[in-house]
């Protein structure tokens, strides 16, 4: 076989590994829309969304409560992870000297790799039982713990791409600043920060469309309750573990409503993402 | 800060930004410390080589998950690996800069960010029910294969591109094909970088759980193929946690996951480093 | 030769992972049959225990058993993912509308308990202040459990003793048996039910109007929550699903069924 021939042969082998990818999620996409067509027509599209009761066996399918576990879940983690992010990216660009940063770094990337279930364990092991305590009932499975940990799941990437985003910024900016006579602190405060603003919301979007894609760590300290928390020490239910937990055993509308859920979450992802995305290539 | 000198806000948020890494350090010291703390008096080769009992004791040990978990990876990667370094040849070697690469280049993002779950929920329509693969080790490796693509592409892309422009042009001014050139100058160049990738896809596979939770089934017994269904160590953990309250050996098992993570990470960053300096040494 | 010998040095260890693996795997003899099971976690057990014994007597057998409950059962069974699906319950109308051509089996009886922790002072509630306390949901005297929406137990409790009135949503859903067992086990006020097979000394089994959770009171059906545990075959089973099924039947099997905690039927 000549090379000539082979190398003609390649390229079209190749183009179509390339539109491997795209494909895949065009087909999913479909998938999960075709499927979930039967439940938003015979429940409808505002009662699905917007209905309160999740009652599959009395044909109750109102998703509601799960959108706002998983959206206020998501919300208390970041409310948790941004702040430390933020001062861990800081520390990493700015303040420590190489030797603490070369523990740090490293002890922050470790955290990506840890499977979801073991901070699930351990969140149910050490956190929950600290939570039915200071709530005095329940046995601590609630929007706390799982904000806890969605918190811990998600402080590294925050971390990693709003570092990144600082030290992107160039030099001359800061030095600028402290030529004029200002703090170290001043510089990043009022130069820094504000030039790597993009990226630092591409970094928390990225991380909340993590946190509202977690599933397992969820069902092991939610609760899983379909109901509106009215406190954080109360049980709720995401998205996410909705679709887990019913999926091998729905048949039906129930098995359509699930991949209408999936067809929410995706949506929702694909929106926060997709921001995040368009704000990480605005950046400095 | 009004009324507060610059020296003393200074003071202040060096004092916030050193605690916010000393709470992440001590946060990753306290779960890693505790998992291994607890677990690691529990694992023993009979831990290891003995089978679990399944159902609520939680008995016996952790060999079919470990067995499982190697069937898993071995048949995802053997899909990935040609697949993602594929694509990535195509989107840095072949792809013309238009809209429509573009538009590939956006849907492989978008894949990245998909949850697990949502895959787990396309794998279970489709692998295990239409393709009548039934829950199985081959169910679970084609829905890793989907999640895990967009991440090897990425690595193998990065790589691909980070290989110097002149061997490209040395090698073709040579009268070689730009097959030829992809084959013998630029993978074997960019292989520690992909290989990278290669290796943090493997710990991506172990240390998922959400779609593979709903495509392997939750057999506790050994598989004797990858048509059989089974448990990966993430997901045993997970029944472990939430079933029996053998919660020794819950963490018994998050010690070996979290062994065998450490161990992923160590060797991406010995790779990294041997590609740094080949990168720096030979150019 | 410099880049041949790497590619070479890298192909040996992967060859030696996969060769490692497929001996491990212990690719080399398959078993001569094949029994899936899957479905009720109420069951899940006792089929565990069934299949240790079967696969006993017969070395070339393997019985796979796994959980999902009894919703996830009878449609595993449907759609040909299971050989025998498991179900605490009887078949739903939709289900064999749906599928008429699934066979139910009755393999062994059980009742639903319900359990609080055993540091719990009570010992005995009526069938109406069980119901009150499950319409209510979570507050501050009691930590409701309840399962998800496919558990075959969680129908037999909501047909007998809910009688149609709905389970709260304030209360905490888990997937199966054993986690609701776990809940209750270390929730302090923690109220749920769960299989009798499941009842040991980590919770406490309350009676009902005065009677006991036992074997004699759910065989006499003095127990009000009672149930059939069903295999649920797609058409009459044959071959090796009912060797299978007649061993579970036969008195070797209702006797292990009996020493598991449940309720022998023959």
């Amino acid at each position: 076989m000549s090379r000539y021939f082979i190398d003609r042969f390649s390229r079209r082998i190749v183009f179509i590994f390339g539109m491997v990818a795209f494909l895949i999620l065009v087909f999913i996409a479909v998938f999960i829309l075709k499927e979930s067509l039967p439940a938003l027509k015979e429940v409808g599209v505002v009662n699905f969304l917007f209905g309160t009761k999740w009652y599959p066996s009395h044909d109750a399918f109102g998703i509601l409560t799960m959108v706002a576990g998983s959206v206020i879940t998501a919300l208390l983690a970041l409310v948790i992870a941004v702040p430390l992010a933020l001062g861990c990216a800081i520390l990493l660009a700015e303040v420590a000297p190489p030797r603490i940063r070369n523990i740090i770094r490293p002890a922050v990337e470790l955290l990506v790799g840890i499977p979801s279930v073991v901070y699930g364990l351990v969140g149910m092991i050490v956190l929950c039982p600290v939570i039915a305590r200071l709530s005095g009932t329940g046995s601590g499975s609630s929007i706390l713990a799982a904000a806890i940990v969605l918190a811990i799941m998600v402080l590294p990437t925050i971390t990693s791409i709003s570092e990144d985003s600082l030290r992107a910024v160039p030099i001359q900016y800061k030095e600028g600043a402290l030529a004029l006579g200002a703090t170290r602190w001043q510089a990043i405060h009022h130069v820094l920060l504000p030039v790597a603003r993009s990226g630092i919301t591409a970094a928390i979007i990225l991380g909340t469309g993590r946190a509202i894609g977690e599933t397992m760590a969820m069902i092991m300290v939610i609760g899983n309750s379909p109901i509106f928390p009215t406190s954080i020490f109360q049980p709720a239910r995401t998205l996410t573990g909705n679709i887990a937990v019913e999926i091998t055993a729905a048949t039906g509308i129930h098995e359509s409503t699930l991949f209408a859920t999936g067809l929410v979450l995706l949506t929702l992802v694909m929106l926060i993402n997709s921001a995040g995305l368009l704000a990480y290539r605005r950046r400095a | 800060m009004i009324g507060l000198s610059p020296k003393l806000t200074q003071k202040l948020a060096w004092g916030f930004v050193w605690l916010a890494g000393i709470i992440a350090v001590l946060t990753l010291v306290f779960i890693i410390g505790y998992v291994l703390a607890k677990g690691l008096s529990a694992i023993s080769p009979e831990f290891l080589f003995t089978e679990p009992k399944g159902g609520l004791s939680g008995e016996g040990g952790i060999s079919s998950c470990i067995v499982a978990t190697l069937w898993l990876i071995i048949i995802t990667m053997a899909i990935l690996i040609p697949l993602g370094i594929g694509a990535a040849i195509y989107l840095a070697e072949y792809a013309p800069d238009n809209k429509f690469t573009r538009l590939v280049r956006y849907s492989v993002e978008l894949l990245a960010g998909v949850p697990s779950i949502v895959f787990g929920l396309f794998g279970f329509a489709i692998f295990v029910l239409a393709l009548h693969f039934n829950y199985s080790i081959l169910a679970g490796a084609l829905t890793l294969v989907c999640l895990l693509l967009p991440f090897l592409m990425r690595s193998a892309e990065e790589a691909i591109r980070a290989t110097p422009q002149s061997q490209r042009e040395a090698s073709l001014a040579l009268g070689a094909t730009k097959w030829q050139t992809v084959v013998h100058v630029i993978m074997p160049a960019a292989m520690p970088g992909i290989i990278t990738g290669i290796i943090l896809c493997v710990g991506g596979a172990v240390a998922e759980s959400a779609c593979l939770y709903v495509t392997m089934g939750g057999s506790a017994g050994m598989p004797s193929s990858f048509l059989s269904g089974g448990r990966t160590l993430a997901v045993h953990v997970f029944y472990l946690a939430m079933e029996t309250n053998a919660l020794d050996k819950a963490l018994a098992t998050g010690a070996v996951l979290i062994i065998l993570i450490l161990i992923i990470n160590l060797s991406t960053k010995w790779l990294s480093q041997r590609f740094q300096a080949k990168m720096s040494g030979e150019t | 030769m410099y880049h041949g010998m790497k590619r070479r040095l890298f192909l040996l260890p992967l060859t030696g992972l996969i060769l490692a693996a497929l001996v491990v795997g212990g690719c080399g003899g398959s078993p001569s049959g094949t029994l899936t099971e899957g479905g009720s976690t109420t069951v899940q057990p006792l089929t565990d225990k069934w299949g240790e014994a079967f696969e006993a007597k017969n070395p070339d057998v393997n019985v796979i058993v796994q959980g999902g409950g009894s919703s996830a059962g009878v449609k595993g069974c449907a759609q040909g993912t299971f050989d025998i699906g498991a179900a605490s319950r009887e078949l739903k109308s939709s289900e064999t509308s749906d599928w008429p051509d699934l066979v139910v089996t009755h393999v062994a009886a059980d009742g639903v308990a319900i359990v609080v922790h055993p540091t719990k002072s009570i010992t005995d509630l009526s069938l109406e202040d069980i119901k009150n306390i499950f319409a209510t949901g979570s507050n501050d005297t009691w930590t409701v459990i309840n399962r998800e929406e496919g558990s075959g137990t969680r129908e037999v409790f909501e047909e007998k003793v809910m009688g149609g009135t709905e389970v709260s949503c304030n209360a905490e859903f888990l997937p199966s048996n054993g986690a609701v067992k776990q809940k209750v086990a270390s929730t302090a006020n923690a109220i749920g039910y769960i299989s009798l097979g499941y009842v040991d000394s980590s919770v406490k089994a309350l009676s009902v109007d005065g009677v006991t959770c036992n074997e004699a009171n759910c065989r006499d059906g003095s127990y009000p929550v009672t149930r059939y545990l069903n295999f649920v075959t797609k058409g009459e089973p044959e071959g090796l699903t009912k060797e299978f099924i007649d061993f579970c039947l036969s008195s070797e099997g209702q006797r292990i069924a009996e020493e598991e905690g449940y309720v022998s039927i023959k």
